[in-house]
């Protein structure tokens, strides 16, 4: 097995080592030949594993490929870990690069145009995109595969770096290397947390191997440390370890650089920023569950971070007029779902939205991306209106992303959000009614966004100019074919996984929940099926809220804006200080710019200035130097050149010295 | 194969016979003597692989041992040998000599010969600070480092390079006088000038402060720690390419390899006692220079901050054995902590070697360092620009390459001994991605900044193949450190025994003199 799971790994790595340093030579349509081989592979292969899991009895593999380094008597090796959970991720994450790296075929087609024309960087983008996002793959999975912290820490930063050069891809644009530069610094920020628990790993289990950890985990539930006055190990390790997943998954206070990141070319916004490197954080907590499951003070932090994030990101998206910045608030909002749902230990649940936000999310970009192909890079929806009429494959599926996003009865998302919601009002830790409540209103929210987008893109007059409109046709069959394979999971993905996932325990041994947590157990025992399900659902209240906002959104976007075309910016300025409230994301770039980065500078410049140039350089070095001169000015006036001075001199130092000798 | 053969002198002298033929060919036909050099040290390389190939690494003894008498009067031998601490050192040494005199090829035109034969000198002196078991051999090669490089800043250099020749030279001489009057005074007391027998020597508390404190200003000078840096930062400005790289490289490593080779085996006890000295000025690096990197305008003042804070790190890793054992009861992690600095060293030889060339690279086209000056460097010189990012993620760390190994095994190790220090510590996960990649940011990506930038071209082939190879180094280091580690495991886990046990005991007993020198030194110095 274990040569297939290498297989796996670096098939998509190789595609990127041939499309990177060799597409100047071999050209584009062998580039993307390599890579989509490459990844291809890589899927076909995961899903058979996944299908052996489902139906074969594969049993998990848990081995190591190579002893990285033994140091102090600790092993640090790279290995793999492909239990059920890893399958799952290891499916899902091929599926949509594969996806993906067909539509990108459509969507760099032109990207010569991206490019100021003398501009070097701009040949060959087309083979370095795919080098990237094969990239990309190869990272991903080696850190949903790992069988340690070492190497899921390296997956962890290599998906940092690919979507560094991904966001920043279109390098003359100074927007993009802003987006990149932060979204670097702030996963960083995350990491710092992160390395830190792998620190406390190490020193408390003296292992970076998951089982070893897992296994020694309950013997230290007890263990208080002497830090911040006294803390509980578990919920230390677990927080910090937390923090690194804030970063990559974008949970409030370091969510800042997700909608900046969408200035990257729009196909990795699906697959990074939306369907796998952003949930990564998900994935690592739900792989964790040993460990969070021993601090309910960890957990009710998770929850609370999440709920926070889920409600107040989707009231950005409310705002926001770029049809990209939707969607990355959606995400955001909807990331936060995942994580209340860790924070409630209904990790099943978590992956379970993971899952299918994979599906609709990366489909809501791709068609977001093909309508923005179609506007000839025009991403206002301000701009848009009636596409439905001239788009027929990316408007029915992008409806159909919607309707999944809002969690519509039936649709994918509908199970997963539904889950959470029911998982989180059952759970007793710290902060769940209050997290139930944001999760609930957030279903309003979701709705009111989703919709009133969907509305303004492909319902309504045509806003755009004469020479867009006149341009305006469906795009090619390498975007439309994703679209359609990417909508068909959004649909029935749920459905058939449902039952699995939340009631029979599919994922069985790859998690663990304490029974007194288990917030999942309700729904499994009232378990009746699907429809019994969906019946149960519409009965309460989150379904009412979702409706409520869709039909608010229908109401405001479909009808009041035929008459009144500018009802959306009349809104928005009626909402006064509302809309501004939300147009500034809450302050927090702001904060950020002004007290870290200009803070940082601001101190190094004092420090350098300062310590450096005026304290040591200054006052010590120089002004030693300058003491040495003035002392030896004046010692120049002993120098007085008559010779009898001279003897004198020499004749007490030699009395002195004599004296000292004879003393001593 | 050979044991008795002497691959240490041969390393050695090699280099610098080698380089006195350059000067002696002269710049008459440069060419040739362009060729000698690389032949030189292409071959100066080729005979230290022996000492990677040869090694026995299940031992911690000192290997391709040379002995002879120098100087008998005084006891003074001409006496070499390594361990797993200086072996690698010695290799990188002569690795990085080889991108030296291939980055110098065509840039390099006022007396190319002298400027070739310079660093070859400088290569054998520097195997011979690591690889010399002598103190007062040490002590000459040691001292013997500064003359080369203090032509090579002050011949080659920048518009500023007298006063930085100056503040460099004064400021490790400095250091050093304070290291020879501690090693005269070993020798009084071991009646020998081993090293070795420096390490048995048995040393009451106030001798071994005083000679840790003499250890301490020289070595913290090479290093350099917080507060004796600001030498670095002019003189790599002013300094040539190669003299950057060299002093980055390797130089720097040489403070860092005393700490080893003298402070923590001589006075085990006065380390224990001042650790906490060092591990603050080592934390000071790592977060107080990290954000005075962040605000400079010169790359190459950037990247000697850089420096220092990344070598803050080896500091840090070399002395937190004693915390952790106060802590934790045991040495765990201190072995790690110290492997750490040394994986550090070398992979900060590739890194910061290779940051250095790159921004010779810019310069030598520009002829400017100043970041302001240059924007969108990617648009005309793709690969160069890749290059550079690559080097610039290495610098901040980046899993996979060698940067990610040595900070990951000191803040493992650094969290045993201080949840605070463990903290402060990984700052550097923020700091140096922030310097390195804002850089990065202005200096590569971006619009074509002006038409000087327009009209560059991308690298030649003798750039690429430097570049090339030293990325390829970060990357081994970093995919598979298993090698490296294992040839230093023996020699350090022998030296973490050897600090923890204490020379106070038996100090008492065998040196009463010692004691009443130290006694009367101590009542010498203001501070007491």
């Amino acid at each position: 097995m274990q040569s297939i799971y290498l297989l796996i790994v670096l098939a998509p790595l190789v595609g990127a080592i041939v499309a990177g340093f060799f597409g100047g030579r071999i050209g584009r349509v062998n580039a993307h030949r390599v890579t989509i081989a490459g990844v291809g592979l890589s899927a076909v292969l995961s899903l058979a594993v996944l299908v052996g899991f489902m139906w074969l009895d594969l049993q998990s593999f848990n081995g190591t490929v190579y002893t990285w380094m033994v140091a102090d008597g600790m092993h640090f090796e790279i290995g793999f870990l492909v239990d059920r959970l890893t399958a799952l991720m290891m499916a899902t994450v091929t599926f949509v690069s594969l996806m993906v790296h067909i539509y990108t075929i459509g969507y760099m087609a032109d990207d010569e145009h991206n490019w100021p024309h003398e501009s070097l960087a701009g040949r060959n983008s087309y083979q370095r995109f795919f080098a990237y996002i094969s990239l990309f793959t190869f990272s991903m999975l080696m850190l949903v595969m790992s069988n340690n912290f070492m190497q899921l820490f390296f997956g962890w930063e290599a998906v940092g770096l690919v979507s560094y050069l991904l966001i920043g891809f279109w390098s003359t644009r100074e927007s993009a290397i802003f987006a990149n530069l932060k979204a670097f610094l702030v996963n960083r920020v995350g990491d710092f947390g992160f390395i830190l628990g792998i620190a406390a790993i190490g020193m408390y289990f003296g292992s970076m191997d998951y089982a070893e950890v897992f296994a020694k985990a309950p013997e230290l539930a007890e263990t208080q440390i002497a830090v911040f006055g006294g803390v509980s190990l578990m919920t230390l390790i677990c927080i910090l370890l937390f923090i690194g997943a804030m970063g990559k998954s974008a949970q409030v206070p370091l969510h800042v650089w997700l909608p900046d990141s969408m200035e990257g070319p729009t196909p990795i916004s699906a697959l990074i920023h939306a369907a796998t490197m952003v949930t990564a954080g998900i994935f690592m907590v739900a792989r964790m569950s040993p460990l969070f499951e021993l601090s309910t003070t960890a957990l009710s932090f998770v929850l609370l971070v999440g709920a926070i994030t889920a409600f107040f990101m989707g009231l950005i998206g409310l705002v926001q007029n770029d049809i990209k910045r939707v969607v990355a608030y959606s995400t955001l909002s909807q990331l936060g779902y995942m994580t209340a749902a860790l924070g409630a230990s209904a990790y099943a649940a978590g992956i379970f939205h993971l899952m299918t936000h994979a599906f609709f999310k990366a489909l809501l970009f791709l068609a977001a991306g093909s309508v923005i192909i179609a506007m000839h890079h025009d991403q206002d929806i301000r701009n848009m209106g009636g596409l439905r009429k001239y788009m027929r494959i990316t408007w029915i599926t992008a409806l159909i992303g919607s309707l999944a996003l809002i969690a519509f009865p039936g649709f994918s998302g509908f199970f997963s959000k539904d889950a959470i919601i029911e998982a989180v009002g059952d759970s007793h830790v710290f902060g769940s009614g209050i997290a139930w409540l944001l999760l609930t209103v957030g279903a309003f929210v979701t709705a009111l966004y989703s919709f009133r987008m969907y509305y303004l893109v492909f319902h309504g007059k045509p806003r755009m100019d004469e020479h867009t409109r006149h341009h305006l046709h469906e795009t090619p069959w390498v975007v439309t074919v994703p679209l359609i394979a990417l909508a068909i999971p959004s649909i029935f993905i749920g459905w058939f996984t449902v039952e699995p996932l939340l009631v029979n325990n599919w994922l069985g041994d790859a998690i663990y929940v304490k029974p007194e947590h288990d917030s999942l157990h309700h729904l499994a025992e009232h378990w009746h099926g699907q429809l019994a399900f969906i019946a149960h659902g519409m009965t309460a209240l989150p379904f009412w809220l979702a409706m409520a906002g869709l039909a608010l959104a229908t109401f405001v976007w479909f009808f009041l804006h035929q008459k009144n075309p500018d009802i959306d910016a009349r809104l928005q300025r009626a909402a006064g200080p509302l809309t501004r409230l939300l147009d500034n994301k809450y302050g927090f770039d702001d904060f950020n710019q002004k007290v870290f980065a200009g803070g940082g500078r601001g101190l190094g410049q004092l420090l350098w200035q300062a310590g450096d140039r005026a304290l040591i350089d200054g006052a010590v070095v120089n002004g030693s130097a300058r003491m040495v001169g003035y002392v030896a000015g004046v010692m120049r006036h002993l120098q007085t050149g008559y010779l009898y001075h001279y003897a004198i001199a020499m004749i007490v130092g030699l009395v002195a010295l004599l004296t000292l000798f004879v003393a001593l | 194969m050979l044991p008795e053969f002497p691959w240490l002198s041969l390393v050695i002298w090699l280099p610098i016979i080698g380089g006195l033929a350059v000067i002696a060919n002269g710049d008459k036909n440069a060419e040739l003597s362009k060729r000698i050099a690389l032949g030189v040290a292409v071959a100066a390389f080729a005979v230290s692989l022996p000492l990677w190939f040869m090694f026995d690494a299940s031992t911690a003894a000192m290997q391709f041992v040379e002995r002879a008498d120098w100087i008998p009067a005084i006891k003074v031998e001409y006496s070499l040998g390594v361990d797993g601490i200086s072996m690698p050192l010695i290799l990188l040494t002569t690795f990085i000599t080889i991108f030296v005199i291939i980055a110098g090829w065509d840039v390099v035109t006022y007396r190319p010969s002298y400027y070739m034969g310079a660093f070859l000198i400088m290569e054998g002196i520097m195997v011979g600070v690591f690889s010399a078991l002598d103190a007062i051999l040490f002590y000459f090669f040691w001292e013997a480092m500064l003359i080369p490089m203090f032509l090579i800043i002050g011949v080659w250099g920048g518009p500023n390079r007298v006063y930085a020749t100056i503040k460099f030279f004064l400021y490790t001489f400095f250091g050093s006088v304070f290291m020879l009057i501690a090693l005269i005074y070993m020798y009084f007391q071991a009646d020998s000038f081993s090293i070795l027998d420096f390490h048995a020597l048995p040393l009451g508390m106030t001798a071994q402060v005083l000679i840790f404190i003499a250890f301490l200003l020289a070595f913290a000078v090479k290093v350099p720690m917080f507060p004796v840096h600001t030498w670095l930062p002019d003189a790599h400005v002013e300094a040539p390419t190669g003299g950057s790289v060299i002093l980055a490289a390797i130089m720097l490593k040489i403070g860092g390899y005393g700490f080893l080779r003298f402070s923590l085996p001589i006075t085990p006890d006065a380390s224990a006692e001042l650790d906490g000295l060092i591990i603050a000025l080592s934390l000071i690096a790592v977060v107080y220079i990290g954000l005075v990197a962040l605000v400079q305008q010169d790359m190459k003042k950037l990247i000697a901050y850089s420096s220092i804070a990344h070598m803050g790190f080896v500091t840090l890793g070399f002395f937190v054995v004693f915390a952790i054992v106060r802590h934790t009861g045991s040495a765990d992690g201190a072995v790690m902590g110290i492997e750490g600095g040394m994986v550090q060293m070398i992979s900060h030889g590739f890194i910061s070697g290779a940051l250095f060339l790159c921004v010779g690279v810019l310069y030598d086209r520009m002829h400017t360092r100043q970041i302001a000056d240059y924007g969108g460097v990617i648009n005309t010189m793709p690969w160069f620009g890749a290059f550079v990012v690559f080097f610039a993620m290495a610098n901040a760390g980046l899993p996979g390459t060698s940067g990610f190994v040595g900070e990951f095994m000191v803040i493992l190790a650094t969290f045993r001994a201080d949840f605070w220090y463990a903290l402060l510590a990984a700052t550097t996960l923020i700091l140096a991605a922030a310097f390195t990649l804002w850089m990065v940011k202005r200096v590569i990506f971006g619009p074509v900044g002006n038409e000087q930038v327009a009209a560059l071209k991308d690298l030649n082939r003798r750039e690429a193949l430097n570049l090339g190879v030293l990325a390829v180094a970060t990357l081994a280091i970093g995919i598979w450190p298993k090698p490296l580690v294992d040839v230093m495991e023996p020699s350090i886990v022998h030296l973490v025994e050897q600090v923890q046990v204490s020379k106070l005991a038996t100090a008492g007993v065998h040196v009463d003199a010692g004691a009443a020198v130290a006694a009367e030194l101590v009542q010498m110095t203001p501070a007491d």
